[in-house]
C-alpha cells in the first residue's frame, strides 16, 4: 500500500454525469506528482476530493493508515494553494501566513517564529505588513504558498499555482517550488495543464482525460512511451495512422508499406504515432525495404529553428519538422522515413 | 449642444420640483407665524423647542427608535445567514426564495400593512408592540438580504475554503473571514433598513394603537388637527437625521453601490 491512495473515486455534481469515474491514484511519501490534462478534465475536482472540499460519491481516500474519506476538510491538515491564491484581503501578509497556526493554538512566540522563518524562506519578510492588494502576482503566489506550508501539512495541494504569472516568473517559481518541496520532503500534488511545467517539476505525472487517468508514469516514460492516443496527442504527437500486425515487430500500413517497429501491440489492428520532430525527410529514395513512404510537400511553415512541412503520402497527411536549409518547396517530391525506435503504438 | 441645454433645463426643473417644497418646509420651521406660511415673518427656534416639549412626539420618537433598532437588528441576525445561504448553498428554487424575500419591496406597503394587521393582530392576537416589531422586521429584511447578498456574491468563495483547509471550522471561517470582508455592506444595509423602517408609515399605521404609535404615525395624526410650524420643525429634524445617516453610508460604502 502506498502512502496516499485514492481508490475507485467517483464524483458527480448533479447526480447524472460522472466528473470523475473510477479514479485510482497512489503516491509515495515525499513525491511530487502532477495531474496533467486539458481544462475541464477533472483536475481541480480530484484535488478538491483530496482536500476534503468534496466528498466523493464512491471510493476511498487513505493517507498512511487512516481512511480520510469522510474526515472533514478542517481536520485534514493539508496545505492548499488555489488558482486565485485566495488570500484574505483584510489581513496583512503576516496575518495571512499566521492564520493556520493561530487556529492550532500554538504559543504566541512559536507562531511568530515559524511565520518569520517561512516569510524569510519565501523572500517575503519585507512585505510582511502589506495587504494582498499591495502585492504583485508573484508575491501573492508566494504568500499563498507560505500560508499553506507553515502549518507543516501532511500533503501540499497546488491548483495551477503558476498559471497567473508571466512566463519568466513561472519558470523561476516552479524551480522554487521544487526546491522547497524537496527540502521539506513534503508529499505534493501539483495540478497543471502545461506539459513542460509538469515534466520539469514532477516525479510522476498522471495524464487525465474526461475524469479518467489515462496514464500514470514518470515524465520520461510518458514523453517516450505514451500509452493512449489521447496522451500521445496531449504531449505533442501529431501523426497517427492505422497499422496491421504481420509479426511481433512487423506491421503494414493501409497501403501495404512495410513498417518495422521496436514496440509491439497485443492487438491485430493498432495505431502508429510519431512526433513531427522525429520523422526524417529526404529528396531521394533511401532504398530501404521498410519504414519509407513517398510523398509531396503541400504546406511549408517557418517555425524559427525549423520548417514544418505538411507532406501528403499514401497513408494521409504527415506533419514533419525539418531543420535542413534551404529546405523543400511546396510541390517537391520527397521521401519520408519513419525511424522504428521513434514509432509508438497506441 | 442645444439638445443638451434642453436636457439640463429639464433636469433642473425636476430637481426644483423635488427640492423646493423641502426648502420651503425648512424655512417655515423658523417663522413666527402660528400657522405654516410662506414667506415667513420673523425668526424663531420656538417650534423646535415645542417639538421637544411635546410628550407624544417624544414618546413616539423613542418607540420608533426602539422598534426600528430592534427590527433592523433582528433582520440582520436573520438576513445575513439567509443571504449567505442563498449565495453559497446550491439551494433549489433559489430564485423563488430570493423573490419571496424581496417581495415586500414590490408589494405596496399598504397591502403589507393590512395583511399583517389581519393576520397578526386580528387572527393571532399578538400584542401590538410585537406585531409592529414583526412588521418592521419584514420590511427591513429585503434590504439586508439584497445589500449583503450582492456583496457576498462579489466575495471570492475560495478564501473561505482556504480557511477550512487551514483548520478553521465553517462557523469560525464565517466569523473571521467572511464577516470582516462584508462589514461595510452590513453597516450600509443596516442604515438603509433603519431609515426605511424609521420613516415607514403604511405598515406602522395598521399596527399602531393606544400607546403604540411611531413618530411618523403620530406626526400624521398631529397634522390632521394642527397645521403649525411644529410639523415643519419636526420634518427638518427628521431630514437632518436621515441626511446624517446617508452621509455615514456614503462614507463607508458609497451610496451608488447600495441603491
Ligand atoms: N461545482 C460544480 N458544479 C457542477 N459542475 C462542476 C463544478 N465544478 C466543476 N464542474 C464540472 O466538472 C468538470 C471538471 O471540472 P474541473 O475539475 O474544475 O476541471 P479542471 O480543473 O481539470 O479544469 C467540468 O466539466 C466542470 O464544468
Ligand atoms: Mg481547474
Amino acid at each position: 500500500m502506498s502512502f496516499v491512495d485514492l481508490k475507485n473515486i467517483r464524483v458527480s455534481y448533479d447526480g447524472k454525469n460522472n466528473i470523475l469515474k473510477e479514479l485510482n491514484l497512489s503516491m509515495e511519501k515525499g513525491e511530487l506528482i502532477s495531474l496533467l490534462g486539458p481544462s475541464g478534465c477533472g483536475k481541480t475536482t480530484t484535488l478538491r476530493v483530496i482536500a476534503g472540499l468534496i466528498e466523493p460519491n464512491d471510493g476511498t481516500f487513505t493517507v498512511g493508515d487512516s481512511n480520510l474519506t469522510k474526515v472533514p476538510v478542517h481536520k485534514r491538515n493539508f496545505g492548499m494553494v488555489f488558482q486565485s491564491y485566495a488570500l484574505f484581503p483584510h489581513l496583512t501578509v503576516r496575518e495571512n501566513v499566521g492564520f493556520g497556526l493561530k487556529l492550532r493554538k500554538e504559543k504566541k512566540e512559536v507562531i511568530e517564529k515559524k511565520v518569520q522563518a517561512i516569510l524569510e524562506a519565501t523572500d517575503l519578510s519585507h512585505y510582511a505588513e502589506r495587504y494582498p492588494k499591495q502585492l504583485s502576482g508573484g508575491q501573492r503566489q508566494r504568500v499563498a504558498l507560505a500560508r499553506a506550508l507553515v502549518i507543516e501539512p501532511q500533503l501540499l495541494l497546488l491548483d495551477e499555482p503558476l498559471s497567473n504569472l508571466d512566463a519568466k516568473l513561472r519558470i523561476s517559481m516552479r524551480i522554487e517550488i521544487k526546491r522547497i518541496q524537496r527540502k521539506l520532503g513534503i508529499t505534493t500534488v501539483f495540478v497543471t495543464h502545461d506539459q513542460e511545467e509538469c515534466f520539469s517539476i514532477s516525479d510522476k505525472v498522471a495524464v487525465m482525460n474526461n475524469g479518467v487517468i489515462e496514464q500514470y508514469d514518470s515524465p520520461e516514460e510518458i514523453y517516450k512511451n505514451p500509452k493512449t492516443e489521447f496522451v500521445a496527442r496531449f504531449i505533442g504527437f501529431e501523426n497517427f495512422f492505422a497499422l496491421t500486425k504481420q509479426d511481433t515487430h512487423t506491421y503494414t500500413t493501409s497501403d501495404g508499406t512495410l513498417i518495422e517497429t521496436v514496440h509491439s501491440a497485443g492487438r491485430q489492428q493498432t495505431t502508429g504515432t510519431i512526433r513531427p520532430d522525429d520523422i526524417l525527410l529526404s529528396a531521394h529514395d533511401q532504398e530501404i525495404p521498410s519504414n519509407s513512404l513517398a510523398g509531396t510537400i503541400r504546406v511549408r511553415t517557418f517555425l524559427g529553428k525549423s520548417y514544418q512541412y505538411e507532406v501528403e503520402t499514401s497513408i494521409g497527411k504527415l506533419l514533419v519538422n525539418d531543420v535542413q536549409v534551404p529546405g523543400y518547396q511546396v510541390g517537391d517530391k520527397v521521401f519520408v522515413v519513419i525511424p522504428k525506435e521513434k514509432l509508438i503504438l497506441v | 449642444m442645444r439638445k443638451q441645454r434642453g436636457l439640463s433645463i429639464f433636469a433642473g426643473a425636476v430637481f426644483a420640483f423635488l427640492f423646493i417644497p423641502l426648502i420651503i418646509i425648512t424655512i417655515t420651521a423658523f417663522g413666527e407665524n402660528p400657522t405654516i406660511q410662506f414667506p415667513i415673518t420673523g425668526f424663531t427656534f420656538q417650534w423646535f423647542t415645542a417639538v421637544f416639549e411635546n410628550q407624544s412626539f417624544m414618546d413616539s420618537f423613542l418607540l420608533s427608535l426602539e422598534v426600528s433598532l430592534l427590527a433592523t437588528l433582528l433582520a440582520l441576525i436573520i438576513g445575513i445567514p439567509a443571504a449567505y445561504a442563498l449565495t453559497r448553498q446550491g439551494v433549489k428554487g433559489k430564485s423563488w426564495i430570493k423573490s419571496f424575500f424581496l417581495s415586500p419591496t414590490i408589494i405596496p406597503g399598504v397591502v403589507v400593512g393590512y395583511s399583517l394587521f389581519q393576520f397578526i393582530v386580528i387572527r393571532l392576537q399578538i400584542p401590538l408592540f410585537t406585531g409592529l416589531l414583526l412588521g418592521h422586521f419584514l420590511i427591513s429584511l429585503p434590504y439586508i438580504i439584497r445589500v449583503v447578498g450582492s456583496s457576498l456574491e462579489q466575495l471570492d468563495f475560495s478564501i473561505e475554503e482556504v480557511a477550512w483547509t487551514l483548520g478553521s471550522t465553517k462557523f469560525k471561517a464565517f466569523i473571521s473571514i467572511v464577516l470582516p470582508n462584508i462589514s461595510s455592506s452590513i453597516f450600509a444595509s443596516f442604515m438603509l433598513a433603519f431609515i426605511n423602517s424609521f420613516n415607514n408609515i403604511p405598515v406602522s399605521q395598521f399596527l399602531s394603537g393606544p400607546g403604540i404609535s411611531t413618530l411618523p404615525t403620530t406626526l400624521m395624526n398631529y397634522i390632521e388637527y394642527n397645521y403649525n410650524p411644529v410639523v415643519s420643525a419636526l420634518s427638518v429634524l427628521l431630514m437632518l437625521g436621515t441626511i446624517i445617516l446617508m452621509f455615514l453610508i456614503e462614507k463607508t460604502l458609497g451610496l451608488a453601490k447600495v441603491v
